[in-house]
């Protein structure tokens, strides 16, 4: 798959001496969702901003479709949708007015039948004469992505999209996210919600202190970096483990009824055989035993604690 | 060129114009008026003629100037502080559209709006005092140069302002006295040679002159020098302009 965005040695040094991006390489596949996640302050929003011609690079190259943002920025910028973290709005502005509005900024003549398309999609066409004032936070939004969509961009950049958006809203976010893709849109989404990058992401990056972590497939990533743990119910309560298994770096829990066990998939060997083997030895028995996969939150957290 | 864009915003920026129409058009028009009664009846009736004008038909170009001014600040100033405020800019910083194409449509709005106004207020005054314009044309001229100039000079504030406090700082503690003391209401000509001196180093008085001899024929300076005056104040603004997209100043960060 071709690269819609490509980022070259990006970085952003802000006058105060703080900076916010180093050495940033990153492309974007075509058709794919991205998900970028870092904690707060980790340069998601200076790298989307460098990206949508918000903030001036300081350093690097990117190019849009093959456009450089800087020097072709007229090319690059009208493929580029983006819905910002706030929820900037004309508040005394209708819905439809602000949206064809965009699209007159983006140099794109009139299509009324478009407008409506989008509206409709977003369950917003019963409200289009409504200012945007009386409207509520989620519509808010998605008067944010109507707005961005209004001049059908190839490319869309949801920065933290379901911030301050209810459960149910947020599953409606996330199929209006999955149509745009079916419908060949690119889309690079920055999140807090790890379950969102889970749901939704072709692959992942992830960002920490300026610094690109980690980019990978999401399916290679759990795959890769996931562990399992292996919990057994004991019949009866331990008050310490015995000498023979204290090399194995088990846990006991639940004051003495369980014993945890954290294994790493991607090892050759597991050690739940000779654990199972040595539990029987040492005259350990259990009654019921499961096992999880560890979530994308918890390789998020193990990343962004040792980059 | 992004005509689609230029004329988006420029209609945007007009719609608020009407949107708000007693506080962009009808409030002016009303202190305008009130200016009659003071300075005219007022003070007119105890100044007879100013070098061969009644004192009320005299102050008429004054008054549209003082109007003309203020409000091309005012409206380009709160124009782009406002995005600035709510966070809208967003959009006009990422959509692909020049700053030259992003000045004509928030600058060419707030002078039609000014220019409107001078009108307006240009027919009101002729309810009030008889009028001839001399020279209709170079007072078109003037209306447009001063209109555009200033929105232009309202723009940069409105870039420097991070603050509704600074907004209204250069406004009403430079411009408008500089108005009051630009000969508005009397000829430099009245003033002790010191102050009249004082007085031409004020760029307004340059404005006035220059618009008060479209009318009567009767300046304070030559015309050409009004027009140089004019015109490189809106070079300066220009360049300022220039500097501040060329550098991000106060728009990316």
């Amino acid at each position: 798959m071709s690269s819609i965005i490509s980022v070259a040695d990006l970085s952003k040094t802000y006058g105060s001496g703080f900076k916010a991006l180093k050495n940033i390489n990153l492309d974007i596949k075509r058709g794919e969702i991205f998900a970028l996640l870092g904690p707060n302050g980790a340069g998601k929003t200076t790298l989307i901003s460098i990206i949508c011609g918000i903030a001036n690079p300081s350093e690097g190259k990117v190019l849009v479709g093959g456009e450089n943002i800087q020097t072709s920025y007229r090319k690059a910028r009208s493929l580029i949708g983006l819905v910002p973290q706030e929820l900037h709005t004309d508040a005394f502005e209708s819905v439809w007015a602000t949206v064809s509005f965009s699209r007159g900024l983006f140099g794109k003549p009139k299509n009324p039948a478009h407008i409506e398309k989008v509206l409709k999609d977003l369950s917003l066409w019963d409200k289009k004469d409504n200012k945007i004032i009386t409207l509520s936070g989620g519509m808010k939004r998605r008067v944010m992505i109507a707005k961005a969509l209004s001049h059908e961009p190839q490319i869309l950049f949801l920065d933290e999209p379901t911030a301050g958006v209810d459960v149910e809203l947020r599953k409606g976010m996330w199929e209006v996210v999955r149509t745009l893709q079916q419908s060949g849109v690119t889309i690079i989404l920055t999140t807090h919600y790890i379950e969102e990058a889970e749901e939704m992401a072709d692959r992942i990056g992830v960002i920490n202190k300026g610094e690109i972590v980690l980019i990978e497939d999401k399916m290679t990533l759990m795959q890769k970096l996931g562990k399992k743990r292996l919990t057994l119910h004991l019949q009866g309560k331990l008050d310490a483990l015995p000498e023979s298994l204290s090399h194995y770096e088990l846990a006991l829990c639940d004051a003495g009824a369980t014993l945890v066990y954290d294994y790493d998939t991607k090892g050759e060997r597991t050690g739940i055989t000779s654990l199972l083997g040595d539990l029987r030895t040492a005259g350990i028995r259990f009654n019921d035993l499961d096992t999880t996969q560890s979530s994308l939150e918890d390789i998020f957290v193990d990343l962004v604690r040792t980059s | 060129m992004n005509h689609r864009a230029i004329r988006a915003i420029y209609l945007f920026e007009m719609a608020r114009t009407w949107r708000t129409l007693l506080q962009s058009i009808v409030s002016p028009v009303v202190s305008t008026s009130l200016y009659f009664v003071v300075f005219g009846a007022a003070i007119g009736s105890r100044i007879s003629q100013v070098e061969g004008v009644s004192y009320g038909t005299f102050i008429v170009p004054g008054l549209i100037m003082l109007s003309v001014l203020t409000q091309s600040i005012a409206n380009a100033s709160f124009g782009i502080y406002f995005p600035k405020f709510t966070g809208t800019i967003y959009e006009i910083l990422s959509a692909p559209i020049s700053y030259f194409e992003i000045v004509l449509g928030y600058v060419g709005a707030a002078a039609t709006k000014s220019i409107i106004l001078g009108l307006i207020i240009l027919a009101t005054a002729g309810l009030f005092v008889p009028l001839h314009i001399q020279h209709p044309v170079w007072m078109l001229t003037f209306l447009v140069l001063t209109a555009v100039t200033f929105s232009l000079f309202g723009f940069i504030i409105g870039i420097w302002a991070d603050g509704f406090e600074k907004l209204q700082m250069i406004p009403m503690l430079v411009v408008t006295p500089l108005t009051f003391l630009g000969g508005s209401f009397y000829s430099i000509d009245m003033l002790p040679p010191t102050w009249r001196t004082v007085a031409l180093l004020n760029p307004v008085v340059y404005l006035i002159s220059g618009f008060r001899w479209s009318f009567y024929e009767i300046a304070d300076v030559s015309v050409s020098v009004s027009m140089g005056m004019t015109t490189a104040f809106l070079v300066i603004c220009l360049v300022v302009i220039w500097w501040i997209f060329r550098t991000g100043y106060r728009l990316k960060n």
